[in-house]
């Protein structure tokens, strides 16, 4: 049975959110998929309503997708990009969010390179507070799109074996993943070299590898990471070329997998890098079902918090 | 399951008449079935129009295309509950430009409803007109809105609850009204 709403009046992870409410927001947004292909595509739910997108970080896809699910449901929008604000004259986060909040805005979807910033946000305002990617934290409503992804391929997630490559420590993705994957029962595998794997990984309690055929052994689904070439820097890869040749995503490694096989990946993607051009096109791969669907989850998380004054229940 | 109590408005027999009555009238208005398209709004209003569709099958050997419509989306009261209603999946799946819309719900009440579904509609297209058909009018309206079509004419006091149950959902034909059944409860 599916939770009738969500306890928390934000999103801010996808830890400790029940499987009803991820069971509630995967309808919900099933059921908005419809609209986008009508003729005319926005319903007047929202009507009143003003969201704050607030991205301190850059963004295509998280962005243009939230803002279209915003527009969508007839919300009126106001973007924020941290370059050509007043952040450069070194005004603080919180008072940046704390000014505009004053021109009455109702929601705030916020992308951000420190962990725990959209948490910071709901101590003091009074908007519902969705997280769009904070540091190497969460990125909820990847993780939902990728959910929901996958439920409408094989119709459930229950028992479904998932494999995420890729920088498990820095990849909020991969964490948000996790969460919500192992919540709706599925078996999870997280597969990257040993400097890209967090200290005490075990604690997640899924199968860590670092030997990528072995992780895709019987596998269903493969959630491919970009790996993310600013971090090159660190000194976390010997060389890219190396990266390739061991976790890269290619056509050989396809047999492993089990029939009727899904790849992902949430993008922007490297290809040659961590996926190869022709494992991304292929006929399995559902890389822009992704992203189609990321627009309907927006909306459903939009919709179900929109309007939220209090907190339900007991937090966990 | 709620449990019965009140008086029964309309039984399993009533309500097949009724339906037929209100298929042929529809065929009578809209001289034949040709220009017809049928959307129910979710869920027993969806369930009506799928009845009427067989109804017209049986008269006219038409299959008229049943739209579902989902209306939450278009309330003008999505803001002032605590928690949003759960949404269901709109289908419709036909051009609706140019078309006699026939719209079907079971109670007609205040009106709302109703105008939440001609705003939707017209989302999907301008169709020659919008026709009303409900199963139980009940008065109270708070809008200017009337029906075109109705299988039973109903005086209730504000605070009544009338329930309709279809077999396809519930597990029998009938419809019943509970005297004073929305005093300080939900609706």
């Amino acid at each position: 049975m599916n939770a009738s709403a969500l306890r928390s009046r934000h999103l801010l992870g996808l830890e400790g959110v029940t499987r009803e409410e991820i069971s509630l927001i995967l309808d919900t947004a099933d059921t908005f998929r419809e609209i986008i292909d009508r003729p005319i595509k926005k319903v007047p739910t929202l009507r009143g309503i003003t969201v704050l997108n607030l991205f301190y970080e850059p963004s295509t896809r998280t962005r243009i997708s939230f803002e279209l699910a915003e527009k969508r449901l007839s919300a009126d929008t106001v973007n924020f990009a941290k370059s050509g604000s007043s952040v450069s004259k070194g005004e603080s986060l919180k008072d940046t969010v704390r000014n505009i909040e004053s021109l009455k805005i109702d929601m705030i979807v916020i992308r951000h390179s420190s962990t725990g910033s959209p948490f910071f946000l709901t101590q003091f305002v009074d908007s519902n507070v969705i997280n769009a990617g904070d540091g190497s934290h969460e990125h909820p409503t990847q993780a939902l799109l990728d959910m929901l992804t996958i439920r409408q391929k094989y119709g459930k997630l229950d028992g479904l074996r998932v494999v995420l490559i890729g920088d498990v420590k820095h990849s909020r993705v991969v964490r948000s993943n996790i969460w919500g994957l192992k919540t709706m029962g599925a078996s999870v595998a997280v597969c990257g070299p040993s400097t890209l794997l967090p200290y005490e990984a075990e604690k997640f309690g899924v199968d860590i590898y670092t030997d990528l055929d072995k992780a895709l052994d019987g596998a269903d689904v493969v959630n491919v990471m970009r790996i993310q070439l600013e971090r090159q820097q660190a000194g976390l890869l010997p060389s890219l070329r190396e990266y390739t040749n061991l976790f890269g995503m290619t056509k050989e490694r396809l047999h492993h997998l089990n029939d009727n096989y899904t790849i992902m990946h949430p993008g922007p993607m490297n290809r040659g890098v961590e996926i190869t051009p022709e494992v991304a096109d292929s006929e399995s791969s559902v890389i822009l079902n992704q992203v189609t669907n990321g627009q309907a989850v927006r909306m459903a998380v939009l919709y179900l918090l929109s309007g939220k004054k209090e907190e339900r229940g007991e937090e966990a | 399951m709620q449990d019965i109590t009140g008086e029964i408005l309309l039984d399993s027999e009533g309500m097949d008449r009724a339906i037929t009555r209100i298929s042929h009238e529809i065929l009578e208005k809209n001289r034949g079935a040709d220009t017809l398209v049928l959307i129910g709004i979710l869920s027993r209003g969806a369930d009506l129009a799928k009845r009427i569709a067989g109804k017209i099958k049986e008269i006219e050997n038409v299959e008229v295309p049943v739209g579902l419509l989902d209306i939450n989306l278009y309330r003008d009261d999505v803001h002032s509950k605590l928690d949003q209603p759960i949404i269901q999946k709109t289908e419709i799946l036909f051009d609706i430009v140019d078309r006699n819309v026939i719209l079907v719900d079971d109670v007609l009440f205040t009106g709302r409803t109703i105008r939440a579904a001609l705003d939707a509609i017209v989302d999907f297209g301008r169709p020659r007109s919008i026709q009303l058909a409900v199963l139980i009018d009940r008065g109270h309206r708070e809008l200017p809105i009337r029906p075109d079509f109705i299988g039973k004419n109903i005086p209730t006091s504000k605070d009544d609850r009338v329930l309709v149950r279809l077999h396809e959902r519930d597990d029998n034909d009938v419809v019943i009204s509970e005297k004073n059944g929305l005093k300080g409860g939900d609706k």
